[in-house]
């Protein structure tokens, strides 16, 4: 009899449950001439947008985005392309050159050419058919640790080769690039600069010359950093261009100077191209590819810089003040997407093998 | 009986056999899943197995040897803060590992405090301990984390051990030793195997630790699997993986099962009050408060490292947490993540206890289906996140559990990782509890129900209890949830500090502390409120 009582209980709260989730989880209502259609816009954890710009865009569309973040940018790829055959957006923005011919492969896109297409640099247009429409760049390079430096009284890495001089022994730290997405970028950079049969001598070197690993950027920058933590002792780590500007401007309004300085001359750098793209069979497609048509407007172009620390594709949109600190590579190192989509796997498993083994 | 089992049977079909066979069909449909015999030959994936049960059987032994004092303390003892005290050892098992590692930094990095002083202290030039990046810290790390487990299930269980049968032994002429050894170890038995389960299956299964603490040199079979999926996209392999992780939880499970209905007997349970007592002489306090002292500042020092820091503008980073600076849609209150937070963990405590309880009901007793069933309550313990998590996407995607996007998908994620626990925190207790007082109770008219609220419930409140703090603990901490599909708009509290974490800047490093801080809080008072419910004054 007790038992049954429990019983009744808990299924009483699980039912509930389950009734709740269903409801919650029902199809989006149909759109009425009146109400707002429902957006969904798949993208990767590092998503951001300033609430004004978004609401711009719902009310001129008559339209409510919702955001999912579905974890790194690769987990977030690999989660689209599960879903492909019943898919879970209708956009999908952060796929980045590295990753670009998988979702390709995958055919997971819908071909959109916006309408400001032919205002991107050429540079960026790595798929002609604008399955992927480029939105924001950025560079990974080094970042070194001003005052350190100057205390030692060394000179700031310039190149590559710097690193794997002895002045330089033990002080670099590099993020997995099985795990980390500038980690894969900063391998793809000696990839472009020593050319494929060299690279992994280079690697060699490195590692006879104490570089640390460690398994993402955020481990990288706050554990083993001399400036992002506590206790870390390492003055060059592998970053973004765009962190010293960031360092400023969140420092509390106390630093005028980053602490931070960039390595970005010829080779140390790889730029990652962030795209987005209409999925295939998305409920709204018209409103995904509107949403395309609006990343690329100058209203968001402008609103990428002190969001996502990336640089807007458009040339014309007008950065923020603190960008001063931000820069980009001269001469970054390049391979193309179809040549990283061919050997990528096999890049990090032999420098799995040199580093790690 | 089958009414009863038929709620987590179910639940268990729905969201953990389903998905996981969708994704592993999937993975070997995909592709080349021949590619997947590769880790039977690559001699690779046998180190990582190998380095896998040694660094999870050394952190398992650590862990108790660190923790059946504490649990003895605990049971045993009555002194002021006990319970807070005994809050304090969970926080730990939530902390987020990044921030965990950020601490870890601090105090034993090359410039972190500890060797700093060393170095002035004595000198040197070079620091002396160097510790990040070792087999030692991940060791270290596991025990930092699991201590609670071992503390509440065991400590749970000695709480209501009869000390008069201890004290037998003694007055019939066995030493202290001889005693503990011959008479209280077996009785505890079934408690110490079944936290010693939990703390091997969670360090089996270990991530964050192994990839941030560990660094990128040594990985276990979750560290490989979630790379195979996640940046090589590799699926028969991360499938076969798979696998093979879920097949070593089992078997180990099936062997545990074994054991333990060998190990359980009925006991003489004593409520609490009458098995605790004071601490009496100068040498018991001593020793008790050298322990204690000894575990606080294994247990605290690197989540004091944390509040300090938060702390070091004054209440700057706090303030800033409030402020919505670049008006971006990305930003949580922090008001807001904790009540997500506590939402999502009510949920799961709801959801893991009362499953839970039907569960360790319908497996207390020595039938055959238990023996089947017992293993395959622990196997989500044992499942990678990574794999569950791709499994959900393409399972649950029709209607009427069209979940994929649903904010029910958290809740029901962490019911997965606390169901274990509530079951393991239960069944001990349930396993000794005499027949014979059923039966007495039956015999002088109680009917069913008055026998469960006067027999059962009493005794079982303080391990139900136990499991809700487990099932609290496992959703503050959002165990696996990153896994999901794609996070609701309900962002916890961990969830923000790892929005801070990904970007630079000292203030983004700051208001993650600060947010670490709240957690912390939040979650203690939480443990605290939890474990003052009483149901009635005869609870054990």
């Amino acid at each position: 009899m007790f038992k049954l009582k429990l019983f009744a209980l808990a299924a009483l709260a699980l039912i509930a449950l389950v009734l709740s989730a269903v409801e919650g989880c029902a199809p989006a209502p149909i759109a009425t001439p009146t109400g707002p259609r429902e957006l969904v816009v798949m993208t990767h954890d590092s998503f951001a947008a300033s609430d004004s710009v978004i609401k711009e865009f719902e009310s001129a569309n008559n339209a409510k985005i919702k955001i999912l973040k579905a974890g790194d940018a690769g987990a977030a790829l690999n989660k689209a392309i599960l879903a492909k055959n019943n898919p879970l957006a209708d956009a999908f923005y952060g796929v980045d050159n590295t990753f670009l011919s998988r979702a390709l492969k995958e055919s997971i896109f819908d071909a959109y050419k916006p309408a400001s297409a032919s205002k991107i640099p050429a540079e960026f247009v790595l798929d002609s058919e604008f399955r992927a429409t480029p939105v924001d760049y950025g560079d990974v390079c080094l970042n070194y640790d001003r005052a350190y430096f100057q205390k030692k009284n060394l000179a700031p890495p310039q190149t590559l080769d710097n690193l794997i001089k002895p002045a330089y022994k033990s002080l670099t730290v590099v993020e997995n690039p099985a795990t980390s997405s500038p980690g894969l970028a900063f391998l793809l950079a000696t990839v472009g600069s020593f050319g494929k049969d060299k690279y992994l001598d280079y690697w060699k070197a490195l590692r006879a010359n104490d570089v640390l690993v460690t398994e993402g950027w955020e481990d990288a920058y706050y554990a083993k950093s001399s400036w992002g933590g506590k206790g870390g002792d390492r003055p060059i780590v592998v970053s973004y261009a765009t962190s010293p500007a960031a360092e400023v401007f969140f420092s509390n309004g106390k630093l005028t100077e980053p602490p931070t300085g960039n390595v970005i001359g010829e080779g140390v750098c790889f730029r990652q191209v962030e795209f987005v793209g209409v999925l295939k069979g998305a409920k709204n497609p018209d409103l995904a590819r509107r949403f395309v048509d609006f990343m690329l407007s100058t209203k968001f172009q402008e609103d990428i810089p002190a969001q996502m620390f990336v640089f807007p594709v458009l040339p014309d949109a007008k950065l923020p003040d603190f960008y001063k600190f931000a820069e980009t590579a001269k001469k970054p190192a390049i391979v193309s997407p179809t040549d990283i989509d061919a050997n990528r796997d096999a890049w990090i498993k032999a420098w799995t093998e040199v580093v790690l083994r | 009986m089958k009414l009863i089992l038929a709620l987590p049977c179910g639940f268990l079909a729905l969201f953990f056999f389903y998905p996981l066979a969708a994704i592993l069909q999937t993975s070997f449909a995909a592709g080349n899943a021949r590619g997947a015999l590769e880790i039977f030959t690559d001699d690779y994936y046998a180190r990582v197995l190998l380095f896998t049960v040694v660094q999870a059987a050394l952190s398992t032994a650590l862990t108790l040897i660190a923790a059946l004092p504490a649990a003895y303390i605990f049971a045993r003892y009555a002194f002021r803060g006990a319970g807070i005290l005994r809050a304090l050892t969970t926080i730990p098992f939530l902390m987020p590992t990044i921030v965990v590692a950020t601490a870890f930094s601090a105090l034993f990095g090359p410039r972190g405090s500890v060797n700093l002083t060393l170095m002035q202290l004595f000198q040197l030039d070079q620091p002396p301990i160097q510790i990040l990046n070792t087999l030692a810290i991940i060791l270290l790390a596991h025990t930092f984390y699991n201590f609670t487990i071992v503390l509440r299930v065991v400590g749970g269980f000695w709480a209501n051990l009869d000390p008069q049968i201890e004290n037998a032994a003694r007055v019939l002429g066995a030493n202290r030793a001889r005693a503990f050894w011959h008479v209280t170890l077996p009785l505890l038995a079934p408690a110490i195997v079944a936290a010693a389960l939990l703390v091997f299956i969670f360090d089996f299964t270990s991530f964050g630790v192994v990839l941030i603490l560990g660094g990128s040199r040594l990985a276990t079979l979750e560290v490989e699997i979630y790379r195979q999926t996640v940046n090589l996209f590799n699926l028969p392999i991360a499938a076969a993986l798979s696998l093979t992780q879920l097949g070593c939880t089992f078997a180990l499970t099936i062997v545990y099962t074994r054991l333990q209905t060998r190990l359980a007997r009925p006991l003489r349970l004593r409520p609490q009050a009458i098995v605790r007592h004071k601490l009496q002489h100068a040498r018991e306090r001593f020793f008790v408060g050298l322990y204690l002292a000894a575990m606080l500042l294994f247990l605290m020092t690197p989540l004091v490292s944390v509040i300090a820091a938060s702390f070091e503008n004054g209440f700057s980073y706090y303030v800033e947490l409030f402020i919505n600076r670049r008006d971006s849609i990305t930003f949580v209150p922090p008001i807001e993540a904790v009540r997500n937070s506590l939402f999502f963990a009510s949920a799961t405590i709801g959801l893991a206890v009362s499953l839970g309880l039907l569960a360790a009901y319908a497996i207390a007793g020595k039938n055959r289906a238990a023996k089947i069933l017992d293993p395959i309550f622990m196997l989500p313990l044992g499942t990678s996140a990574v794999t569950l998590g791709f499994g959900f996407i393409i399972a649950l995607d029709q209607p009427p559990l069209n979940l994929r996007t649903s904010i029910w998908l958290v809740p029901i994620a962490h019911t997965l990782v606390a169901f274990p626990f509530v079951v393991r925190s239960i069944l001990p207790i349930l396993r000794s509890i005499q027949p014979r007082l059923r039966e007495a109770a039956q015999v002088l008219g109680a009917s069913p129900a008055r026998v469960w609220r006067e027999i059962d419930l009493p005794i079982i409140t303080r391990a139900v209890i136990i499991g809700a703090v487990f099932a609290f603990t496992v959703s503050m901490g959002e165990f696996g949830a990153t896994a999901l599909v794609a996070r609701p708009e309900l962002p916890t509290i961990p969830i923000a500090i790892y929005r801070f974490l990904g970007q630079p800047g000292l203030i983004n490093f700051g208001q993650a502390l600060a947010l670490s801080t709240i957690l912390m809080c939040v979650s203690a008072a939480g443990i605290v409120a939890m474990e003052r419910l009483r149901l009635d004054e005869a609870e054990f």
